[in-house]
């Protein structure tokens, strides 16, 4: 750098020109360049580390075998399934319930009973106040068959994946209802 | 752009002064590795310092996914170190820091020694930097168990011992210490509260007044 100086100029008293570097500057940026390069390995290893939850792939609930086919009539009815779930380090198998039923089309769907309003479980005929509806006794939301919502509730209950093979009703990803808005 | 927030900050709070008095000071020449290549040996305190910063860092992030409970520590350790990502470097740099810092402590009170640093007036920071050694012995103590494996149980089965077997006070630091009858669960818990709580608050007090008394007396004179 220097040395390009000397040659063009024959002088090294002549003020700096715009495109060359003062010697405080050149340390500067060669220190904080290596200082920053030191800190960053440092640190991006943890940072990674710790982010790495929201990094993870989405990943899509197994297919779990639930109930006959034959057992599903238009009345809705309550089927009890587990699933195996790995949370971190921790591996367990929750009971989770599905409503199952036939809709006019002979279609098998399942809801979960979670109301949408604050989360309590809803029951079918849940009271005689409204008669063949979903009902939660927490404030009252009411759903149709379907799951659409008819009152407190802003959405209409979740559904899950079902799929049928060799007479058997499979449950999978839990997600937004499809059948009503 | 950084410059006039800086600048922005430094017109209202008047900031320059504050880390100008931290970090400007002289470095005499007989400490600058520049000047004679052999004050290399008067960086040990800055780089126990330096590695104290990174343990205390990534002790930090390792207990995002650690628990200090007997079912689980193991468990969370085998997850964190295999599972999530970086998981073997961050827990490698508290594993491999923890001796570093032993032995670069190690070598800055050997310095301290055969330079005679510790005479007066500097008496005090001496016995400071010992209180210093100490608690790093503590934390590696306590640290060894938090993993739960069959080398960090008998490792603290053994230390207890050790600790039980000095007069008078032995068994009262031994159930101190294991927090029940057993090295089992109560160990576990007050060993990691020892080694996450306590312990660095009182290296970080101890490390203050270390760093004060440095700043005040200056750095020892030239053999």
């Amino acid at each position: 750098m220097t040395e390009n100086h000397n040659h063009e100029n024959h002088s090294s008293e002549k003020p700096l020109g715009k495109r060359e570097m003062s010697r405080r500057q050149f340390l500067s940026y060669t220190l904080g360049g290596t200082g920053g390069f030191l800190a960053a390995g440092l640190t991006i290893p943890m940072i990674r580390f710790a982010i790495d939850p929201v990094l993870q792939p989405k990943q899509e609930a197994d297919w779990v075998k639930v109930v006959e086919e034959a057992k599903i009539t238009d009345e809705p009815k309550s089927f009890k399934f587990q699933v195996h779930q790995v949370d971190g380090w921790y591996e367990s198998d929750p009971e989770l319930e599905a409503w199952i039923s036939k809709d006019a089309g002979g279609k098998i769907f399942a809801l979960n009973p979670t109301c949408k309003h604050l989360g309590c479980t809803v029951n079918w005929n849940g009271s005689a106040k409204f008669k063949d509806e979903y009902y939660c006794p927490c404030h009252e939301a009411h759903y149709t068959k379907d799951g659409k919502s008819l009152a407190v509730a802003p959405l209409p209950l979740d559904e899950y994946k079902v799929k049928i093979e060799n007479g058997f009703v499979y449950l999978g990803q839990l997600g937004p209802n499809t059948r009503v808005k | 752009m950084l410059k006039s927030v800086y600048n922005w900050i430094d017109e209202r709070l008047d900031i320059t002064p504050m880390w100008r008095d931290v970090a400007d000071h002289e470095v005499p020449e007989h400490v600058n590795p520049a000047h004679h290549f052999s004050a290399f040996v008067y960086c040990f305190g800055g780089l126990t310092f330096f590695i104290t910063v990174m343990q205390i860092l990534s002790g930090m992030f390792l207990t995002m996914y650690y628990v200090p409970d007997i079912i689980n520590a193991y468990k969370s350790v085998d997850y964190l170190q295999h599972k999530v990502a970086f998981g073997v470097i961050v827990r490698g740099m508290h594993h491999w820091g923890a001796s570093l810092v032993i032995v670069m402590m190690f070598l800055h009170t050997l310095r301290v020694f055969f330079t005679g640093s510790y005479k007066a007036p500097r008496e005090m920071n001496w016995v400071v930097g010992m209180l210093i050694f100490f608690v790093m012995l503590g934390l590696g103590f306590t640290g060894y168990l938090l993993p739960w494996d069959n080398k960090a149980y008998f490792a603290t089965q053994v230390g207890i011992k050790i600790a039980a077997s000095a007069p008078f006070v032995g068994e009262y630091v031994k159930t101190f210490l294991q927090g029940g009858e057993i090295v089992g669960a109560q160990t576990l818990t007050r060993f990691f509260a020892l080694h996450v709580f306590f312990l660095p608050a009182g290296l970080l007090g101890l490390l203050g007044a270390h760093f004060y008394m440095i700043r005040k007396q200056g750095i020892s004179g030239p053999l």
